[in-house]
């Protein structure tokens, strides 16, 4: 039972690292590698909100997710656009945006060594013991996978219930389809990178309010994503959401049964598992 | 044309300029290099304990016009290295230091691992290695084959050993039972700690009802400590490094475990530590320590956060500084900047630091501190071998 929650916890905690990089990979096709140092940095953003302006994390999202949409529209617009507009098929605009958000990735963290050095950070907040069925979890880990199970739920319903939900589930079927039925392409590529930059941001700052961070750890967080996004099928929200929880599940599992030095060992036994039975991802189309 | 030659003139008469002045400039200076992680999973640390030590020292001495080598007064110049918490990158900084740099002396890099991985190189270039944040039982070993290398900071066998003797002395006192559970990170210090720790506990008469190890870069502590607390302990040991130091303090605060003896590595002592945990790191116990009362460490402190904006650890950091004192004492006394002459007046000389009188005995310091407790906001030093002035230790009552 312990192992149930606590891993459905933390299995919360990897859908909200994970949610931005399918919208980012699935619609936009760029696959993301700066996605980790985006998640850094509202961490850090959160944590500076908390301590300079006292404000709550949560309400800080209300801050950080416009910001870092428009961040990460700006990014699509300057940066990754123009590789969109020069490959030639799906293929080439995957090696070209791996190769610019890898130099994405370094910038980012050399900027926030920069600004907030190599130290580790951390702040307290919600950090009170909740007691279900008998063990204690920390509230702010709860909180998390709450936002994390409304996040889903809401991408879930905007996706799959509104027209331009519709038209973004469109883009990432078929670009070329779903120009030609009056979709504004490079828009709904924009505003589905922007949106899942936004996201990242979100898990961010609910991370930030239980993890030890600092400026060089997002490639991490980035591994984990990339992991939930390619073994929950690329762009589909039900399966990043289902990979996660079942990273969280084996990960807690093997750690409390059998070594906490095998966990990696557990992720990576389940992503191949997975791939292995279904290369295409748990809800992943079969690739035309 | 006659514009383009103007510029050549001009050009080739600034080389001309900064190749005379290169030599000139350099001649009063000592090149001093450092390469220590700045990012990676040891960053964290370095930047509290290693790069701000460093600074104040070089900030010090160029303060008071620089080190005296034989009656001349020489600044010193800091050529600072990323090894990005790589063994390999740490070789290489340390080769790009000796042969490209051709600095005069090398500080060596931060962390037990890194520091053994680079000993051989450095041992090679003949550079002093006063070695600090390395906590080995190999340290005569080491320092039989590299009479270059100094070990500062103590044995994995004296702080198991001695946080051992402190809470067999709880126990006797019948303030704790006899259960402990003891984890550690899977790298060079959690390991060799856990291996001096575990037999000196059996030996002692404790029962180790859970042990497991886990890797460098863990962010998630819930099960280690719900398993922990399944075995029903009075004491939780973990051999750990920062990040995960954080990790399992504030996940046993959460889990309210109920344990009289909390036990944490690397990072306990860092300022940031009672900062994180507020009044649930009262009692926790962590390696390392200091006397914090001396005037000595508290003018230490006050300077460095004065100068670097950085508060200085309760354990390695005023070690750091007092080993670059030794350094510094150690070129005056040798009256040149010569690296034989220098690591020969370390082996003799008798060197007055931050952390008192500091002779090297066959290389070793033998004086160190090694279990450290967070009382009423300050890390007390409780147990040392022959350092002197420790406190009593408590019971940790709570997290609240």
């Amino acid at each position: 039972m312990d192992i149930l929650i606590t891993g459905t916890v933390l299995g919360g905690t990897y859908a909200l690292i994970a949610l931005g990089l399918t919208l980012q990979y699935g619609v936009a096709r760029i696959m993301n590698l700066a996605n980790g140092e985006n998640l850094v940095l509202a961490c850090f953003c959160a944590f500076w909100l908390y301590t300079a302006a006292s404000i709550n994390p949560v309400i800080g999202i209300a801050i950080i997710a416009p910001a870092a949409f428009l961040l990460n529209w700006l990014i699509y617009v300057y940066a990754m656009k123009p590789l969109v507009d020069r490959a030639k098929n799906r293929g080439q605009l995957e090696v070209d945006s791996i190769l610019a958000t890898f130099g994405l990735m370094f910038i980012m963290q050399g900027v926030m060594l920069l600004v907030f050095g190599g130290s580790y950070f951390s702040y307290n907040f919600l950090s009170e013991p909740v007691r279900i069925l008998g063990a204690n979890y920390g509230l702010n880990r709860i909180v998390a996978l709450g936002a994390a199970v409304v996040i889903a739920a809401g991408l879930y319903l905007f996706l799959y219930r509104t027209r331009y939900g519709t038209a973004i589930r469109a883009v990432s079927v078929s670009p070329s389809s779903a120009s030609l039925v009056a979709i504004n392409v490079p828009r709904a590529s924009a505003f589905a990178f922007a949106l899942g930059g936004a996201l990242t941001a979100a898990g961010g700052a609910l991370l930030s309010t239980f993890y030890t961070f600092n400026s060089s750890m997002g490639v991490i967080f980035t591994m984990k994503a990339l992991i939930i996004v390619i073994m929950g099928g690329v762009g589909d929200v039900r399966g990043a959401v289902l990979a996660a929880l079942l990273l969280g599940l084996a990960e807690t599992a093997v750690a409390s049964l059998i070594d906490p030095g095998l966990t990696l060992a557990a992720t990576y036994t389940l992503f191949i598992i997975v791939l292995l039975i279904r290369p295409q991802g748990i809800f992943g189309r079969q690739t035309a | 044309m006659e514009r383009r030659t103007l510029i050549k003139t001009f050009a080739a008469s600034l080389l001309a300029g900064a190749v005379l002045a290169g030599p000139a400039l350099a001649e009063g200076t000592i090149t001093i290099g450092a390469s220590a992680p700045k990012t990676g999973p040891l960053a964290g640390g370095s930047a509290v304990t290693y790069w701000p030590a460093i600074q104040l020292w070089v900030h010090d001495v160029n303060e008071r016009g620089g080190i005296d080598v034989g009656g001349e007064k020489m600044k010193v110049e800091l050529i600072e290295y990323d090894d990005r918490t790589s063994n390999e990158e740490a070789i290489k900084n340390i080769q790009r230091l000796a042969t490209v740099d051709k600095v005069d002396f090398i500080i060596p890099p931060y962390g037990t691992g890194i520091n053994l991985a680079t000993a051989p190189l450095i041992a090679k270039y003949g550079y002093p290695h006063i070695a600090v944040t390395a906590v080995t039982d190999g340290v005569d070993e080491f320092a039989a084959r590299w009479p270059n290398s100094f070990w500062t900071l103590g044995t994995s066998e004296g702080m198991a050993t001695s946080l051992v003797d402190v809470m067999k002395k709880m126990k006797d006192a019948g303030q704790i039972n006899e259960k402990v559970a003891v984890v550690n990170v899977a790298d060079a210090f959690g390991i060799e700690l856990a291996n001096a720790g575990k037999p000196a506990f059996e030996e002692a008469g404790f029962d180790i009802v859970y042990e497991t190890s886990y890797p460098l870069q863990q962010q998630d502590f819930a099960p280690i400590i719900s398993s922990a607390m399944n075995a029903g302990p009075d004491s939780f040991v973990a051999f750990s490094y920062p990040a995960d130091t954080f990790g399992l303090t504030k996940q046993a605060a959460i889990a309210e475990m109920p344990v009289k003896v909390f036990y944490t590595g690397v990072a306990t002592a860092f300022p940031a530590f009672a900062g994180a945990n507020g009044a649930a790191a009262n009692g926790v116990m962590g390696v390392g320590g200091v006397n914090a009362s001396t005037e000595a460490y508290q003018d230490f402190a006050k300077r460095q956060e004065e100068v670097t904006g950085v508060a200085p650890d309760f354990w390695a950091s005023p070690v750091q500084y007092a080993s670059l004192e030794a350094l510094e004492q150690a070129i005056t006394a040798a009256g040149s900047i010569d690296k034989a002459a220098v690591i020969e007046a370390l082996k003799s000389g008798t060197f007055d630091t931050i952390m008192g009188e500091w002779k090297f005995d066959n290389n070793v310091i033998r004086s160190f501190w090694t279990v450290g407790q967070w009382q009423d906001g300050a890390f007390q030093g409780i147990a040392s071998k022959g350092a002197g002035g420790e406190a009593e230790p408590i019971v940790k009552s709570g997290w609240k």
